[in-house]
């Protein structure tokens, strides 16, 4: 079981709510749990988002790989200049 | 994916990379021959021109074109009844280009016209008859938060707020981060700081203004030549804009004047193409510099509050602050970014941040380097300041007991990898500008600052020709010399010379898809996918070395730029170089390519602390640059003198945003000072020399250690040049741009306290 955090505007469009509990060993898995569990946050699932993974950071890579019990934030994409 | 990196250490003995060659662009950027988005001609090419709103909120009642088009001359007209319906995260992309039932901003484009010449167009915008309804409107951040504000769209309702507001309001979004319990935090402290600080809005500043030139056949075949920073993206969304299949329409990138985050998106080409659609000519619009100002992306406008909890000791217990920031007339400030990247500086136990996102009449804001992180560290770095000195600690130190490291759990939650803050401020400490005495009505200000940094798809080409030469196509736009370091990587992975390789940006029909170049990406992961191309290449070598020799390829080594048998017992034969297998191509399978297509991952965050000083002429409120220096971690800088030019090129930007650049409204909603005339960008005369220290402390995530570089630099100078001027004024700054005005109200309100 993983315990994964929402961050920012994803906690925001949860209604507040910042962890949710989730079975899940690669993004994939974790993205479409997350989105069964929470289906407030399809827009933004469906825009992109990050995801890290014991502080590594990557976009939404379905085949990445979650080992258990590893810090799972879902952050939102990363966008710059 | 993630390269495998065991096979190379970041902390190798680089034969090439980490040199300074010429650049590949040089020569033509200074003869003129470059070619940039207004240089392209077509035959029987039509000029267009643009009909913006010169109101700063108006219903559009009717449009009126019969007149223009009966103009001889005009060939063709759009209006937003011309686009169909387009994907819910397109839309506001869409109005942007073209406005639909309402005006939005001064400037915000109403219709589109194309005529033989530039003379006739602009003849024919005159004869389109627009009836406005004009409506109350809105610039300022505060005042559209306020509850009786003109609303821009009538059915906005906050998100982020639970229960959902009833009604509608000009803030877009409510969001919050932080970990811990900032009340506990600030009831252990001995000092807390609460300030309150605005920022306004600047603009990219690009010297070249946005161009292009859209071809679409009758046979529906389309082309497009644009200054553009991802031709992919505006390939993607213009043929989404314009009903075209993506395969169907090629976009080729011009060399780029500049760009910054501000041509990351669309302004004019979908406008182009659909001209070009519909008039069946080639269709060539080049932007005005007033247009680029009142219609193109500038920065978020901010108004903050920092709150911050220190011990005697110098251990900061608590920091709070809550960001409001104008995004223009649509939703998508870069609040989020800004709260993140507030305290991203420092390993607080207690942390809360939250951030609005506000819509006023405006242009849509778009990317400005390190989007949303200037300001807020901004305002946070000029508490930091100001708790140093209440608490007697030097500025540097004070950093140091407080700053974020390996294991740290950065402010947006995950836990910071391998970083290299605490190596920048020594580096800064260390350096002879942090001792060189001042004199009197100068100050010394320093600053962190923090930025993710990212990485993303990308596709690379990379083709040996049989003299032994390289041909590199890329699809990142070049708006950094990623050219450069990216033949100095290829010719570090083959074993070759640097000017053996030579890089191109590649059209959309000739390469995989590209992201962006933003997000301080492409020598990451353009480098990741050129050093992937170039194993590639050298495995296809080995396999080609092994065929000549008649011998099994895992007998084959390539080292130095050879294919060399790998022992004794793979038999006795000469080296055989690139050029010399290349020159057998035909021969052994047929041409030799590399290729890599990744989504890159493991960028690394980075870092940089700058230090200026400054001089107040208290009489008049000016402010002089005297020093500066930038410190910043590149984890492996490829081209270091390019290192070296965002550095510098992001601590002048920053300085301009500090000092002097500013959209100055008018009460009837219109922007006062569209022309660099009036708004003051930093000319050289401006600035000192801007001294650069590179730190390298190796990112993992990349084979050769890289971080990106390109916006840390701007995200430290407005709080550092803040910090020098309120050392130099006696008085602390807390609104940007510290013009001569308000530099000289503050210093006025500080006697009359003082009185």
């Amino acid at each position: 079981m993983l315990h994964v955090t929402l961050s920012g505007s994803l906690k925001s469009a949860a209604g507040g709510r910042q962890t949710v509990e989730i079975e899940a060993g690669t993004i994939r898995q974790l993205l479409i749990a997350l989105e069964r569990e929470v289906p407030s946050l399809s827009e933004h699932l469906e825009q992109g988002v990050a995801v890290s993974i014991d502080g590594e950071i990557f976009r939404d890579t379905w085949s990445q790989e979650i080992r258990p019990g590893a810090e799972v934030f879902v952050l939102p994409r990363l966008a710059g200049g | 994916m993630s390269l495998d990196h065991d096979s190379v250490s970041p902390n190798r003995d680089f034969k090439v990379v980490g040199s300074r060659p010429v650049r590949p662009d040089g020569v033509d950027k200074v003869t003129g021959r470059a070619k940039y988005g207004a240089d392209l001609s077509a035959p029987d090419m039509l000029i267009a021109k643009i009909l913006r709103s010169p109101h700063a909120h108006a219903r559009i009642k009717s449009i009126d074109t019969s007149k223009a088009v009966a103009l001889p001359g005009v060939k063709g007209v759009v209006t937003a009844a011309d686009f169909g319906s387009v994907r819910r995260s397109l839309r506001a992309v869409l109005e942007n280009c073209m406005a639909q039932s309402k005006a939005l901003y001064e400037g915000h484009a109403v219709a589109a016209i194309a005529a033989v010449n530039g003379e006739i167009a602009d003849a024919a915008l005159e004869l389109i008859r627009v009836d406005y309804e004009v409506l109350a409107h809105v610039t300022d951040v505060e005042a559209a938060m306020a509850e009786d504000a003109p609303l821009l769209h009538e059915d906005m309702i906050t998100q982020g707020i639970d229960p959902a507001p009833i009604k509608p309001s000009n803030i877009a979004q409510f969001l919050e981060i932080g970990h811990g319990d900032v009340a506990k935090g600030f009831a252990a402290a001995d000092a807390v700081i609460e300030r309150s600080f605005k920022t306004e809005a600047t603009h990219q500043g690009y010297i070249e203004p946005q161009a292009c030139l859209a071809s679409v056949a009758q046979d529906g075949m389309a082309e497009l030549w644009c200054c553009t920073q991802g031709h992919f993206v505006v390939r993607d969304t213009c043929a989404q804009l314009c009903d075209i299949d993506a395969s169907r329409l090629r976009v080729t990138a011009s060399e780029i004047g500049g760009g910054f985050g501000g041509k990351t998106t669309v302004f004019i080409e979908p406008l182009a193409l659909m001209l070009s659609k519909k008039s069946g000519r080639p269709v060539k619009i080049v932007m005005s510099r007033d247009e680029v100002f009142k219609a193109t992306g500038p920065t978020s406008s901010t108004m903050m509050k920092v709150r911050i909890g220190a011990t005697k000791d110098g251990r900061i217990t608590a920091g709070a602050a809550e960001l409001c920031y104008q995004g223009g007339a649509f939703p998508g400030a870069p609040v989020e970014f800004g709260a993140m990247s507030a305290f991203a500086c420092y390993d607080l136990e207690n942390l809360h941040v939250s951030g609005y996102d506000v819509v006023v009449n405006r242009p849509r804001q778009a990317a400005y380097r390190a989007p949303g992180a200037p300001m807020s560290t901004f305002a946070v770095e000029s508490v930091v300041d100001e708790m140093a000195a209440r608490l007697g600690l030097d500025p540097v130190n004070f950093r140091l007991k407080n700053a974020s490291s390996s294991g740290s759990k950065s402010a947006y939650g995950p836990k910071f990898g391998i970083i290299g803050l605490a190596e920048t401020l020594r580096a800064a400490k260390a350096h002879p500008h942090y001792t060189a005495p001042l004199k009197l009505g100068q100050g010394r200000g320093i600053a962190c600052g923090f930025w993710f940094n990212f990485g993303g798809q990308t596709s690379v080409s990379m083709n040996l020709q049989m003299d032994g030469t390289v041909n590199l196509s890329l699809g990142t736009p070049d708006i950094g010399g990623s050219r450069a370091s990216m033949c100095l990587m290829a010719a570090e992975e083959l074993g070759i010379a640097y000017d053996k390789v030579r890089a191109i940006i590649a059209d959309t029909a000739s390469l995989g898809y590209n992201d962006t170049s933003e997000g301080s990406r492409v020598t990451f992961s353009a480098g990741m996918a050129t050093i992937a191309a170039a194993r590639d290449a050298v495995a296809k070598l080995c396999q080609r070395a092994a065929l000549i020799w008649d011998i099994p390829v895992d007998a084959v080594v390539w080292e130095n730029g050879e294919a060399k048998p790998s022992g004794a017992n793979a038999g006795e034969f000469d080296p055989l170089s690139l050029a010399d297998i290349a020159a057998k191509a035909g021969n052994t399978g047929g041409p030799i390519a590399g290729h890599s297509e990744i989504n890159a991952d493991g960028a690394g965050v980075s870092f940089a602390t700058h230090m200026v000083d400054s001089e107040v002429d208290q009489e008049t409120g000016q402010v002089k640059i005297l020093r500066y220096t930038v410190v910043q971690d590149a984890g492996k800088a490829i081209h270091p003198s390019y290192v070296e030019g965002q550095f510098q090129g992001g601590a002048a930007q920053g300085i301009g945003w500090a000092l002097n650049e500013e959209y100055i409204y008018g009460a009837d909603g219109r922007m006062q000072n569209a022309g660099f005339l009036d708004y003051r960008l930093p000319v050289a005369s401006d600035l000192p020399m801007i001294d650069t220290v590179i730190i390298e402390v190796a990112n993992p995530g990349h084979p050769y250690g890289v971080r990106g570089v390109g916006e840390t630099s701007i995200v430290p100078p407005l709080a550092a040049v803040a910090n020098s001027v309120s050392a130099a004024a006696g008085v602390r700054l807390t609104h940007l741009p510290m013009s001569p005005p308000r530099v000289l109200q503050a210093i006025d309100a500080a006697k009359l306290a003082a009185k």
